[in-house]
C-alpha cells in the first residue's frame, strides 16, 4: 500500500524549524548536531539517526500544531517522555520532529471521592504517587525507572513493575486519553464512564508505543493505599530453589502484591549500593510483598514463609517498618544502576515465560551466558515470569558487542521455544521488532497492522518501529484480488 | 485431512458470506439485529488447557462459563466473566459487558490473554499471548472485547484465572452506599437501588469476617443473595450515581454498581453521543478489519 515517506535529509528543514518555533516558541524547538546527540537514542543505547526538530510543547494544541508541520513537510513525528525505554520506541529514524512531552508535567486535578486524575503526559511517575500521598491512594504501575519514566511513557509502553501481579499492568489504570492523531485530529480515547460507546480504543492505544497516536492528558485510576503490608525475604542456596519456591507460591492460589527474584551477583551489587543487608552469600533471594487487610496479610504471610522453608529457603526475614520495607525495594529497584559498579555497561532483556518452566528456562539463561562467555545477572518478575537477564560488559573490550548480542538472541529464542513472548513490559520499538516474525505468522501481523492503520492511514507517527517491514500482506505480496494468503 | 476443532472453525466461516457466531443468546439483542439471511456458526466448545500452576486457562469459545467454572472450581480456582445461564465464554467476551464483581476484579476486558479468532478472510489469527504479562505488538485482545464480533470472530481464548475465594457474603441495609464503601478497604461489588444498598464481600475468610463487622456496625445484615438486575444496562460516570442524580430515566427500577457506574435498569440508555473523530476511528478500524462487511452485519457498536 502506498505510504508518503519522509524523503530524509534532502528536505530542507530551515522553514521547517521556524514555522514549529512560530507556533511554540523559538527557544521549545532546538535543532543542530547536539539534539541528534542527544535525542538520537533512549535508555536502550540503539541510535538510528539524527533529527529534524526536537519540539517541546505545553499545550494539546502545540503538539497539533507540531503534527500538522511535520505532515506538511513531509516528515514522521516520534513522540518522546523522558527517555527512558529500553526497547528503542522513541528513538528518531529518517530524520523526524521529535515531540517531547516533558514540559506538559502538570497533574490537572485530583478526584479522590472517584479515584481518578488527570495528568499531562510528562508528569513523573513517583511524582504523581507522591503528589496522591495525602488522600491516601497512589498511581499502581510503579516501574523501576519510576523516578524517572513518565506516565505517558508508561502509557505508549503499558508499563509493569513489581506489583502490576497483583493491581495489573498500566493498561489496568488508564480510563481515557486525549490523543492527538497522526493528521492532527484530537480525540479522546475511553472514558470516565465504565463502558464507553464502541470499541476499546484506549485498551488499544496504551502499549503502542507511539505509533497511533501522542498521548496530550491521561485520566488514571487511583488505588487506595493497603490497610496493610508485609514484605518478607527469603534466601536461598540455589537459583532452582528459589524458582520452584515462586511457582509454589503461585500454585498454592497465593497471588501476592509484588514477588521479585534478585540472583546472588545482582544482590551482591544492589547490597554494595543500599546497604539492605540483603544477604550477598544466597544464590538467590525472593522479595514477596503481600496487602490487605490485616489478618489476611499475617495469614498469606505465614503461608509464604511455609512455601518457601519448604522449598529450601535459609532465612525469611520480614521487613519490621516503612523505612526497612522502603530500603529493601531501593535495592531491587536501583539494581540496575548498582551494576555500573561491575561493568560500565549492560544491555537489560525482557522476556515473559509461563510460570511453570521458569526453572528450566532460567538455567538456560545461564548457559547461553557461560556459552558466549558473557556475565549474567538477573532481577526480574518472578510472579508472572517476566525475565530481566542483565547482560553486564565493558564495551571496550573487543568483540564483547557480537557476544552480548548473540547471548541475547539465543534468550529471547529459549524463551519463545519455552511457550513465552518477546517482552512483558519494556515494548519491542525497534530492538526486538526482527523478533516478532518468530512470534507472530503472517497473518497475525497483519492484523496488528490493520489496527496501526485506522489510527494512522499514512504511517506518520512513530513509523519502522513495532512491526517488522511486509507486515501488512499488501506490501509484500502483489497479489491479484480474491487470492488467498 | 484432520482438522482441528479450530481449524474447522475457521474452514466454516470461509471467506465469503455473512456470518455471525451464536452462543447462548443471552445477550443477543447487544448491538441490534444481525441483517437477515446471515449465516448462523458456533465456535468450538470445550477446555483445550487447563494449567493450574499457571493460573491461566485454553479454553474453546463455545464452552459456556458455567462449564469453563465448574472446570475451573474443581482446582480452586475461576474466571469471573458473569453472563445469564447459557452463556458462553466467547459471547460474554464479544459482548464486554462486566460483571458485578468489577469493583474488586476489573473489567472483564482485562482477564484476555490470548485470542485464537478468525479474520473476514477466513484465516486463522492469533492475538496476545499466553502468559500473564505481554506487551509483544499491538493488543488486538483488548479490541477484541465488546466489539460484537464485528473485527474477527472468536474461536479459542487463554484466560487469566484468579484463586477463588475462600470466603464469599452477600449483606444488605439501608445504608448510605457511598459511605459504605468509603469505610471498606476492597468490597468485591456495592449495589444499591436509591433505597437498600447489598454489598458483596469476597476474600479471606478472616477478611470477609472483618470487613463484615464494619458492614453489621453500619446496619448491615447478612442476605442470601444478590438483588435480581433489571435487563438493561447504562454506563455512566460513577460520580454522577449520587441521590440527587437519581432520575426516572431508569425506568420502574434499577441497580447501580457504585463506584463502577454500570446501572442496571429497566428502561435501556438512550444512545450516548460520540465525537465525531471517535467515529471516524470506529468505522476506519470496522473497515479495516472487514473490507466487505461480512462479519456480524447490522451489529452496530456504537449505538450499543
Amino acid at each position: 500500500m502506498a505510504r508518503s515517506r519522509p524523503t530524509g535529509l534532502a528536505v530542507e528543514t530551515g522553514a521547517l524549524v521556524e514555522r514549529l518555533g512560530l507556533a511554540l516558541a523559538p527557544e521549545r524547538v532546538h535543532t543542530g548536531g547536539l539534539e541528534d546527540v542527544l535525542y538520537g537514542s533512549d535508555a536502550s543505547g540503539v541510535r538510528a539517526g539524527g533529527v529534524a526538530a526536537v519540539c517541546f510543547p505545553e499545550t494539546t494544541a502545540e503538539v497539533v500544531s507540531c503534527v500538522r508541520l511535520a505532515a506538511e513537510n513531509g516528515r514522521a513525528v516520534v513522540p518522546r517522555g523522558s527517555g527512558t525505554g529500553l526497547a528503542g520506541g522513541a528513538v528518531p529514524v529518517d530524520r523526524p520532529v521529535l515531540v517531547v512531552t516533558t514540559r506538559m508535567n502538570r497533574v490537572l486535578s485530583v478526584d479522590p471521592e472517584s479515584r481518578v486524575a488527570w495528568v499531562e503526559p510528562g508528569v513523573v511517575n513517583l511524582d504523581l504517587t507522591r503528589a496522591l500521598e495525602p488522600y491516601g491512594l497512589h498511581f499502581a504501575p510503579d516501574p523501576s525507572s519510576q523516578q524517572a519514566c513518565s506516565v505517558g511513557g508508561n502509557v505508549a509502553t503499558n508499563s509493569g513493575g513489581p506489583h502490576c501481579l497483583s493491581y495489573g499492568v498500566t493498561g489496568a489504570h488508564v480510563l481515557a486519553v486525549e490523543v492527538v492523531l497522526g493528521d492532527g485530529t484530537v480525540v479522546i480515547l475511553g472514558g470516565l464512564e465504565p463502558d464507553p460507546p464502541g470499541y476499546d480504543l484506549r485498551g488499544a492505544f496504551v502499549g503502542s508505543e507511539g505509533t497511533l497516536g501522542i498521548a496530550t492528558r491521561i485520566a488514571v485510576r487511583l488505588t487506595p493505599n493497603a490497610p496493610d503490608v508485609r514484605l518478607l525475604l527469603l534466601d536461598f542456596e540455589s537459583v532452582d530453589d528459589a524458582a520452584a519456591a515462586v511457582s509454589g507460591i503461585i500454585a498454592a492460589g497465593i497471588v501476592p502484591a509484588a514477588l521479585e527474584m534478585m540472583d546472588q551477583p545482582i544482590t551482591e551489587a544492589a547490597e554494595a549500593f543500599v546497604h539492605a543487608g540483603y544477604p550477598t552469600d544466597a544464590a538467590a533471594v525472593l522479595l514477596v510483598e503481600v496487602d490487605g487487610l490485616v489478618d489476611g496479610v499475617a495469614s498469606e504471610a505465614a503461608r509464604v514463609d511455609e512455601i518457601g522453608r519448604r522449598h529450601g529457603a535459609r532465612h525469611v526475614r520480614v521487613a519490621a517498618d516503612p523505612a526497612e520495607r522502603a530500603l529493601l525495594w531501593k535495592g531491587r529497584k536501583s539494581a540496575f544502576g548498582a551494576v555500573a559498579r561491575i561493568k560500565p555497561n549492560y544491555v537489560l532483556h525482557d522476556t515473559v515465560v509461563p510460570r511453570t518452566r521458569l526453572v528450566e528456562v532460567l538455567r538456560q539463561v545461564y548457559e547461553i551466558a557461560a556459552r558466549h562467555d558473557v556475565l549474567v545477572m538477573n532481577v526480574f518478575h518472578a510472579g508472572d515470569g517476566n525475565l530481566h537477564p542483565l547482560l553486564v560488559f565493558d564495551a571496550r573490550e573487543p568483540g564483547v558487542l557480537e557476544r552480548i548480542k548473540a547471548a541475547g538472541d539465543d534468550i529471547v529464542e529459549v524463551s519463545l521455544a519455552a511457550g513465552g513472548v518477546l517482552s512483558g513490559e519494556h515494548g519491542i520499538g525497534l530492538e526486538k521488532r526482527q523478533f516478532m516474525a518468530q512470534l507472530f505468522g503472517p497473518a497475525d501481523l497483519d492484523a496488528q497492522a490493520r489496527l496501526r492503520e485506522a489510527f494512522d492511514p499514512d504511517g506518520r507517527l512513530n513509523p519502522g518501529k513495532v512491526l517488522p517491514e511486509g507486515s501488512r500482506c499488501g506490501e509484500l505480496h502483489d497479489l491479484p484480488e480474491g487470492t488467498w494468503i | 485431512m484432520d482438522l482441528s476443532p479450530l481449524e474447522r472453525f475457521a474452514e466454516q466461516v470461509g471467506p465469503d458470506g455473512a456470518v455471525t457466531v451464536v452462543g447462548g443468546r443471552t445477550q443477543w439483542e447487544v448491538g441490534g439485529a444481525v441483517a437477515p439471511g446471515t449465516r448462523e456458526l458456533r465456535a468450538p466448545a470445550g477446555i483445550v488447557e487447563l494449567e493450574p500452576a499457571e493460573m491461566t486457562v485454553r479454553v474453546g469459545a463455545g464452552t459456556t462459563v458455567a462449564d469453563l467454572d465448574a472446570a475451573l472450581a474443581e482446582v480452586g480456582q475461576r474466571v469471573v466473566l458473569g453472563g445469564a445461564p447459557g452463556a458462553t465464554v466467547g459471547g460474554v467476551l464479544a459482548v464486554g459487558h462486566s460483571d458485578v464483581r468489577r469493583l474488586a476484579r476489573g473489567p472483564i476486558r482485562d482477564v484476555l490473554l490470548e485470542a485464537r479468532v478468525v479474520s473476514a478472510e477466513g484465516r486463522l489469527v492469533k492475538a496476545g499471548g499466553p502468559t500473564v504479562k505481554n506487551v509483544s505488538g499491538f493488543d488486538l485482545c483488548r479490541l477484541l472485547v465488546g466489539s460484537l464480533g464485528t473485527l474477527a470472530l472468536i474461536g479459542q481464548v487463554v484466560l487469566r484465572t484468579w484463586p477463588r475465594p475462600e470466603a464469599s457474603r452477600w449483606l444488605a441495609g439501608t445504608t448510605d452506599p457511598f459511605t459504605l464503601r468509603e469505610r471498606l478497604a476492597r468490597p468485591a461489588a456495592v449495589l444499591w437501588d436509591g433505597t437498600t444498598t447489598w454489598l458483596l464481600l469476597e476474600g479471606h475468610g478472616v477478611d470477609v469476617d472483618a470487613e463484615s463487622r464494619v458492614a453489621v456496625d453500619l446496619g448491615l445484615t447478612e442476605v442470601a443473595s444478590a438483588p435480581i438486575l433489571p435487563p438493561y444496562r447504562w454506563s455512566v460516570p460513577p460520580t454522577e450515581l449520587s441521590r440527587r442524580s437519581v432520575d426516572e430515566g431508569y425506568g420502574d427500577c434499577f441497580v447501580a454498581e457504585i463506584g463502577v457506574g454500570t446501572v442496571h435498569a429497566s428502561r435501556p440508555q438512550p444512545p450516548r453521543p460520540v465525537a465525531p473523530g471517535v467515529q471516524a476511528l470506529t468505522e476506519r478500524m470496522r473497515a479495516g478489519f472487514d473490507p466487505t462487511g461480512r462479519l456480524n452485519p447490522g451489529r452496530e457498536v456504537l449505538g450499543r
